[in-house]
């Protein structure tokens, strides 16, 4: 790290002929393939934590003040901890540095041709940022007054005032590993997008991109265009906290109310952030397991362009019920239920790409349909959410809270286990078991829905989210209700359970798997060109690309699929 | 294969070096950034925040002539990258310790504000306007200093022949280092409204 990290073209290092030692290998790679390793695992393992915590959390609602098995005694403040730890966890350690870190860092180079990322030592340091501020998250459950619990949106005064939350230091450094891990995306994101530009390989066209790069680029200039404003309110709510002033306290002057806005003009975008990753990985698998072309490339790419631009306007349909003006309430509305036409129009693409189509059920398939079916659910009950009307009344109830599920389980949970099952032969040269893939599945699949259908209806029964026991609420704490917590409760711990399988698979094929081909899907993107595992510097020749990604079934050739990098017949 | 590290790094597709491209692309998050604080800025002060009024009370003519330090350190910035663009290094170097001179005085003529200021009770937490001021003129100072370090690294780098194409990019950071000071000071040091 001697040196700064931007193009060097009298840096003289031979890399690529020497065995590395371990450290350089695999504790301080520049290889984009062992960062995105890195940050795969590194999501994994907080996943894990976040998973705890919801287990925690679920179990107190199902059976107030008992002893939690694995866990012990869930207090109120403990309680919010959990919540708020959950939330936190699972979108900025877990969906972002999976979904857009470890993936973009694995698909950028390999689908776009070239041996790495721009700028290989800016990644590590993206990544060794990132791991710090995972370590300086977790520090924050053991000072003194536990962890920050004031939900991960972290209102003001409750988060700014150490006499409200009660977590003097955890709620300060809670803020400080949420903004090193801004800094650590934002670092990272300069580079995904400034290779996707500039280092694709000969003949890649902009529309030859495959849809997963472009939408990953996507993503990544939405969180670079929407976190600015939250880092410099993040700058605020710290000096609120640890010098004294008063940006936020009304008492002094200062406007809570400025935070909400700060916080969701990126907590909105944020949402397609995560999205569009997904959203990308589906379209190389549906592609690729219906053997047909992707229905409306152009399409696909514009209503992402759309959906990112109309992000950007709808963000205080979070805050229906917060006092702002009514009239903003109702341009809000508009912006919020237009930006679903770009989206349903992205989902139809899909749709009629499947139409026809020869499908295969492979379990990356699987999760792939299921994301679809899932988050169709997540964005039609979101139009309900958007209106203000209704908001009024949902606003901070379970319905709230079961329609994110929806669209964020998918997201995060389905989404990355679409993308692990597809491309584990590229990662690590063996097949995943299909059984046990099928099996993990339906066990995450079926349990999900059990877990959050029922709170669609604990919200509509009144049900309002962050209070820790409704013993305490004699209108919910009925049976009926509290069957329905220990139903969705159950169903939580059934997937935990499967997930047991997943590590299993994940392992023993790791290891054990079956050998992969170069090219076991028959796919068309460049990364099934190369070697599986690709080896350092990817391609043995780097490639030349002649046609778009989503050649399949194209009449009058005997392969049903073309890959990019197949030079024509000379006629 | 070349290597003198991945290929990757040396690939133009878009005609713009990487280089240059990633310095946009870091300038444009910071707009985002600087954009936040301004904003959250001039809403409170539209909206008649008491203290607001204390602009009054920072030197217009400090500011100016920080201003007048500051785009005269660019202007050599400039020259530091003619010089390079020729080869000469020699001359480059100079100009670049130019550059981080003007950075010094900038930072001197701030401290002496910021003592003044401090001594009169206006601290970071006296009022909004206050916390204001130090916070984001401190995050631009923190732009300032961080600039002025990478520069001299660069300046030892050119000297040994490396890097070129390193002065251009630092060029343009400081240029947007100058441009958010041209913001700050109408909106810190005139507007009293």
């Amino acid at each position: 790290m001697s040196q700064s990290t931007s193009a060097v073209a009298t840096d003289t290092h031979a890399e690529h002929h020497e065995e590395l030692s371990f450290l350089y290998k695999y504790i301080l790679p520049i290889d984009h393939k062992i960062i995105a390793m890195q940050y795969i695992f590194t999501g994994m393992i907080m996943a894990i934590v976040g998973g705890y915590f919801a287990y925690a959390f679920r179990m107190q609602l199902a059976f107030p003040g008992d002893l939690v098995p694995l866990y012990g005694l869930v207090g109120p403040g403990e309680y919010n901890m959990l919540v708020t730890n959950h939330g936190t966890i699972m979108i900025f350690w877990v969906a972002m540095p999976v979904l857009i870190a470890g993936f973009g860092n694995y698909l950028i180079p390999l689908m776009i041709g070239c041996d790495d990322m721009v700028f290989p030592r800016l990644n590590r340091l993206s990544y060794q940022i990132f791991l710090v501020s995972a370590l300086v998250l977790i520090l924050s459950f053991f000072v003194k007054g536990g962890g920050f619990g004031g939900a991960w949106t972290a209102y003001p005064p409750l988060s700014s005032v150490a006499e409200y939350s009660l977590t003097d230091w955890g709620a300060s450094l809670w803020l400080l590993a949420v903004a090193l891990e801004f800094i650590s995306f934002l670092l990272g994101g300069i580079n995904f997008v400034t290779t996707a530009m500039n280092a694709r390989a000969p003949g890649m066209k902009m529309l030859d991109i495959p849809i997963a790069v472009w939408f990953i680029v996507v993503a990544v200039i939405l969180f670079m265009a929407s976190v600015g404003p939250l880092v410099a309110g993040a700058v605020m709510l710290f000096m609120d906290q640890r010098v004294g002033t008063t940006f936020f306290l009304p008492s002094a002057g200062g406007d809570p109310l400025l935070w909400e806005h700060l916080f969701w003009f990126f907590g909105h975008p944020e949402v397609y952030v995560v999205l569009l990753p997904t959203m990308g990985i589906v379209a190389e698998i549906i592609t690729v397991f219906s053997r047909k072309k992707l229905f409306g490339y152009r399409t696909v790419l514009y209503t992402a362009f759309a959906t990112g631009g109309l992000s950007f306007v709808v963000w205080a349909h979070h805050q229906f019920i917060a006092g702002i003006d009514p009239r903003m309430a109702n341009v809000f509305t508009v912006t919020t239920v237009l930006i679903s036409i770009p989206l349903a129009e992205m989902m139809f693409s899909y749709i009629a790409t499947l139409y026809g189509g020869s499908i295969e059920l492979k379990t990356p398939m699987l999760w792939a349909l299921s994301f679809l079916a899932a988050f169709l659910i997540g964005g039609v009950t979101g139009i309900y959410l958007g209106a203000s009307a209704m908001d009024v009344y949902f606003h901070d109830s379970y319905f709230v809270l079961a329609h994110f599920h929806y669209t964020f389980f998918p997201i995060t949970i389905i989404g990355m286990f679409a993308a692990l099952t597809y491309w584990f032969p590229k990662m690590f040269g063996r097949m995943m078991n299909e059984t046990l893939g099928k099996i993990h599945f339906w066990g995450t699949f079926i349990p999900f829905n059990c877990i959050f259908l029922p709170l669609f209806f604990l919200g509509l029964a009144g049900q309002h989210r962050r209070i820790y026991n409704y013993d305490h609420f004699p209108d919910l704490a009925t049976q009926e209700l509290q069957d329905i917590r220990v139903f969705a409760t159950y169903s939580l711990i059934v997937m935990i359970f499967f997930q047991l399988i997943f590590v299993y698979n994940f392992f023993h094929s790791m290891f054990k798997g079956e050998k992969a081909t170069e090219n076991p899907w028959k796919s068309n993107t460049l990364e099934w060109t190369t070697l599986s595992p690709p080896p350092h510097g990817n391609f043995k020749v780097l490639p030349t690309v002649y046609r778009g990604p989503y050649e399949y079934s194209v009449p009058g050739r005997d392969e049903d699929y073309w890959p990019q990098n197949e030079a024509p017949k000379k006629s | 294969m070349s290597t003198h590290g991945p290929i990757a790094t040396h690939r133009s597709a878009t005609g713009v070096p990487s280089g240059r491209l990633a310095i946009w692309w870091l300038l444009a998050s910071e707009i985002f950034i600087f954009g936040g604080l301004v904003v959250c800025f001039v809403l409170f002060k539209l909206n008649g925040t008491p203290g607001f009024e204390d602009a009054s009370l920072t030197s217009t003519a400090a500011g100016a002539i920080n201003t007048f330090v500051l785009l005269t350190s660019s202007l050599s910035i400039v020259l530091a990258h003619a010089a390079i663009e020729k080869g000469d290094s020699a001359k480059s170097f100079t100009y670049i310790w130019y550059t981080i001179g003007g950075g010094f005085v900038f930072l001197g003529i701030k401290a002496y504000e910021y003592t003044g200021k401090i001594l009169h009770g206006h601290t970071l937490t006296d009022n909004l306007f206050w916390s204001f001021y130090y916070t984001m003129t401190g995050l631009h100072a923190l732009h300032v200093i961080g600039g002025m370090v990478i520069m001299a690294l660069i300046s030892f780098d050119i000297r040994k022949g490396h890097n070129y194409q390193r002065v251009e990019l630092i060029g343009i950071y400081w240029h947007f280092v100058d441009l958010v000071w041209i913001f700050l000071f109408p909106l810190l040091y005139i507007a009293n409204f």
